[in-house]
Formats: structure tokens, sequence, C-alpha cells
């Protein structure tokens, strides 16, 4: 038993107590749920890779967003993480497919160009099919500079690139937002609607 | 004298990294208490209301909460936000470059008002002048002269003689000049020509008004920030990781100026 406590006090957000409630609940649990539970890290571990078309993690290869035929080739929309594709799905509002780069630049901790996946990037660019590149990294220092980055890599290949908007957050307040939020905020205004 | 538990005070934002599920972990350069470490909750989400303030290179004024192990951001308002630098990848990377070096350089928690003003001019100078690399320079010589790891450019440290206009030599290791006899012989010495030394001495004695006339030839500005970068280097004992990516932006933007 102390070793599963151990084990679990390793994962993040975990700490010695929750380690401890957690190996009692799974000591009380029925064996098959238990088993189901050491299954699925297991396969977890084997089956999922990177695609190799996205880089997302996947159990199939090509994934399924870059595999199936009602997603738009035409628009490729890059993010960090693979978490930050999950965030756009549950939107709903995105059908093109995505890159993921794996992390952003962040020189003063030695993360250059060269630690993040741009090389793959810049290799599906090549053919002609895509029309838009939209930028999705985080809108702080380590995204902008990465989206800086990549922007200027792509320009000269002649594909539109676009960075998704800065600005107010829905349930926030414009009295404690920043002057940078602030100033895209007021760049980025639109017409209203109705 | 140890802060109130609850005090105010003007910060720049060296570098952050992330804490947890929501949190990260600041370090500050504040006048009155140096370098510090202070834990912001909540950042990263969207709608925190100081994420936009503590973004790393911003100035503002922070309240800070001294807590069990570390201080507790309890509020932030920006006082500059030095747009330009977010918006040029050249001076950005720079700009991280100056902030990574303030951040290995001083020790925590001993006033440093002389260390932050420099800083702070040097970020100024980097959102408005144009030789970007001659306000660095500027900025790794008074940094290494305040934190007391001054270069010796006057004499040679084996003979104790004064340097002669000739090529003389320029040892990290030593710490400074030598003459050509001793300097052949001294631990990881290189080649020091004679316009090398008269602008290190420059850097170190001028102001930098003076300084900011100066329009070194490539070769020259190369051969300053080669050795001002190996004395860093040997005195941090580790390399200094935004050059890395200031050298890569140089050597991919050379390309794209011959093509235009």
């Amino acid at each position: 038993m102390g070793r599963l406590i151990e084990e679990f006090y390793k994962l993040p957000g975990v700490g010695p107590k929750s380690a401890q409630r957690l190996t009692y609940y799974l000591l009380r649990m029925p064996a098959a749920e238990a088993r189901a539970l050491a299954e699925a890290i297991l396969e977890v571990k084997e089956r999922i890779t990177f695609c190799s078309t996205c880089q997302n993690v996947t159990d199939a290869n090509p994934c399924r967003i870059c595999a199936s035929d009602r997603r738009d080739r035409g628009m490729i929309c890059v993010v960090e993480e693979p978490l930050d594709i999950l965030a756009l799905e549950r939107s709903g509002s995105y059908q093109g497919v995505y890159h993921v780069l794996h992390g952003a630049i962040s020189p003063m901790d030695g993360i250059g160009p060269e630690e993040l996946k741009i090389e793959e990037l810049l290799g599906r660019l090549h053919s002609n099919e895509v029309a838009e590149v939209i930028l999705a990294t985080n809108p702080n220092l380590e995204g902008e500079a990465t989206a800086m980055y990549l922007t200027r890599l792509m320009r000269p290949l002649g594909v539109k690139v676009t960075r998704l908007a800065r600005g107010l957050p829905v349930g926030g307040d414009l009295e404690y937002a920043d002057d940078v939020t602030l100033t895209r905020a007021m760049e980025g205004r639109q017409e209203m609607q109705g | 004298m140890a802060p109130p538990r609850l005090y105010k005070t003007e910060a720049i934002v060296l570098r952050q990294r992330k804490l947890g599920e929501a949190d990260r972990i600041l370090t500050l350069h504040t006048p009155a208490y140096g370098k510090l470490d202070a834990k912001a909750k909540g950042v990263r989400k969207t709608t925190s209301r100081m994420a936009g303030h503590l973004q790393p290179l911003n100035r503002c004024m922070v309240q800070l909460a001294r807590g069990r192990t570390m201080e507790v951001v309890a509020g932030c308002e920006t006082l500059e936000s030095f747009q330009r630098l977010r918006e040029e990848l050249e001076r950005l990377s720079r700009a991280l470059y100056a902030a990574e070096l303030a951040d290995r350089f001083l020790p925590e928690r001993v006033e440093s008002e002389t260390t932050y003003r420099l800083l702070l001019e040097t970020l100024r100078r980097l959102q408005g002048d144009t030789d970007l690399d001659l306000v660095l320079r500027y900025y790794e010589m008074r940094l290494l002269e305040l934190s007391g790891f001054r270069p010796e450019l006057e004499r040679c440290l084996g003979c104790d003689q004064p340097l002669q206009p000739q090529p003389n030599f320029f040892s990290p290791a030593g710490g400074g000049t030598y003459c050509p006899p001793c300097g052949a012989g001294a631990a990881g010495s290189r080649r020091l020509s004679v316009n090398g030394l008269k602008v290190l001495r420059l850097l170190q004695r001028a102001s930098y008004k003076e300084v900011g006339r100066l329009n070194m030839a490539p070769a020259l500005a190369q051969e300053v920030e080669r050795h001002l970068r190996s004395y860093i280097v040997y005195m941090l004992e580790r390399e200094v990781n935004a050059a890395a990516f200031v050298e890569r932006l140089r050597r991919e933007q050379q390309p794209l100026e011959a093509m235009s």
C-alpha cells in the first residue's frame, strides 16, 4: 500500500493526504473496476502515439480529426498543447484541422524553436492545400513570441497567417484590465450586428 | 529591515514559472527588497484580474503579503508595459536576455536600487533605440560593475604594468587584461584588439550618452560581444539561455535582408 501511495503522490496536484485517500478508495473498489483502471493506464502508455500530421496525441494514425472528411484542410489552427485542442473542440466553433507545437518559445528557459514541432508545421504548408494558418498560442509572453516567430517563417511562403483575437475575457471586468489587453481590445473592436 | 506583513512596492517582473493548476511563481526585481519570488494565485485563468499586469518585463506596483515560504501577490497595477518590446522579436529577445542576466547576477532579498534603475533604463532603451546590441553591451558592463565583477582593463594582471597600445589579451578566468608576453600563457586568454580594448574601456567609464554615439564595424562589435559574453559565462558558471535565441534571430535575419 505504501508503494501505491507513493506512486499517486508523484502525480500533479496530488498531495500526501490525497494520495492516501485515493489508495483507500481503490482498496474498497470492486476488483473489476480496479482492473479496468489499471488496464486503461497501461493502454494509454502502449497505444497512444503522436499523429504524424498534426502531432496531436492519438490512438490512431492519422488522428480522427486529420482523417475526418468533414474537416476543412485549408485551415490549420496552431496550438501549444493537446489540451488546447480539447478546449477548442468543446467550443464547436472551428471546423478546420490542427497542429500541436508541444510547447512555446521560452528563451530564458532555453526552449528555442528547435524544441517545438515547427519543421513539421512548415512541411504541411508546402502542399498548396492550406489557405490560412490560425495562430492560437497562449496570449502571454511565450505564446506571443512563438506567434511572432512563426509569422516571420510563414510570411515568405505566401500563406495567410492570422492570430486569435486578444482582448477582454467573457465574465471579466474592464476596470481591472491591463493596458496591453485594453489596447488589443480597442484595436480588435467590431461593429455590432443586429 | 524586514518588510511588514503587507507591503507595496514597485517591481519589474523578471520571469515566471507555472505552479500547480492555475498559479505562477514570479521572480520580481524590486528597488528596496531586491530580487524575490512571489506566488501569484489563479493568474492562469482567463478571468484573472492580475494576469495581464504580471506579464514578464512589466513594471508594476505590486502589493505583497509575506507568506510562509514566499510572498503572495495580493494586488497589482501596471506602470509601464513596454508594448513595443513585445511587438518586435529583436527587441523582445534582447529584453529577455537583460532580464535573465539580472535574475542570475542578483542575490535574493538584498536592496539593489542601482541595478533596478539600470534594468529599467535598459528596457526603455531597448524599446526606443536602434543599436540594440550596444544597449546590451553597456548594460552588461554596468551590471558587472554593480554586482562586484568589474573586469580589469588598465593594467596587465600578470606583471602589473600599464597596457601598451598594441594587441593584448583578455582572460575571463584571470579577471581582465594581460600584456602579450604574460597573456600568451594565461588560462583561457584570447586576443584583444586595440579597438576592442578602447570600446571595453569606454563601456566601463563613460555614460550611456557617450557610448550611444559609438558606431562599430560588425567585426569589432562581434569581438566586444564575445569577450563580454565569455566573461559573464565564466562568472555565472553557466550559459545565458536567452543568448541562443538572440543569435538565432540574427542568423535567420541575415538571409532575409540579403533577399530584400
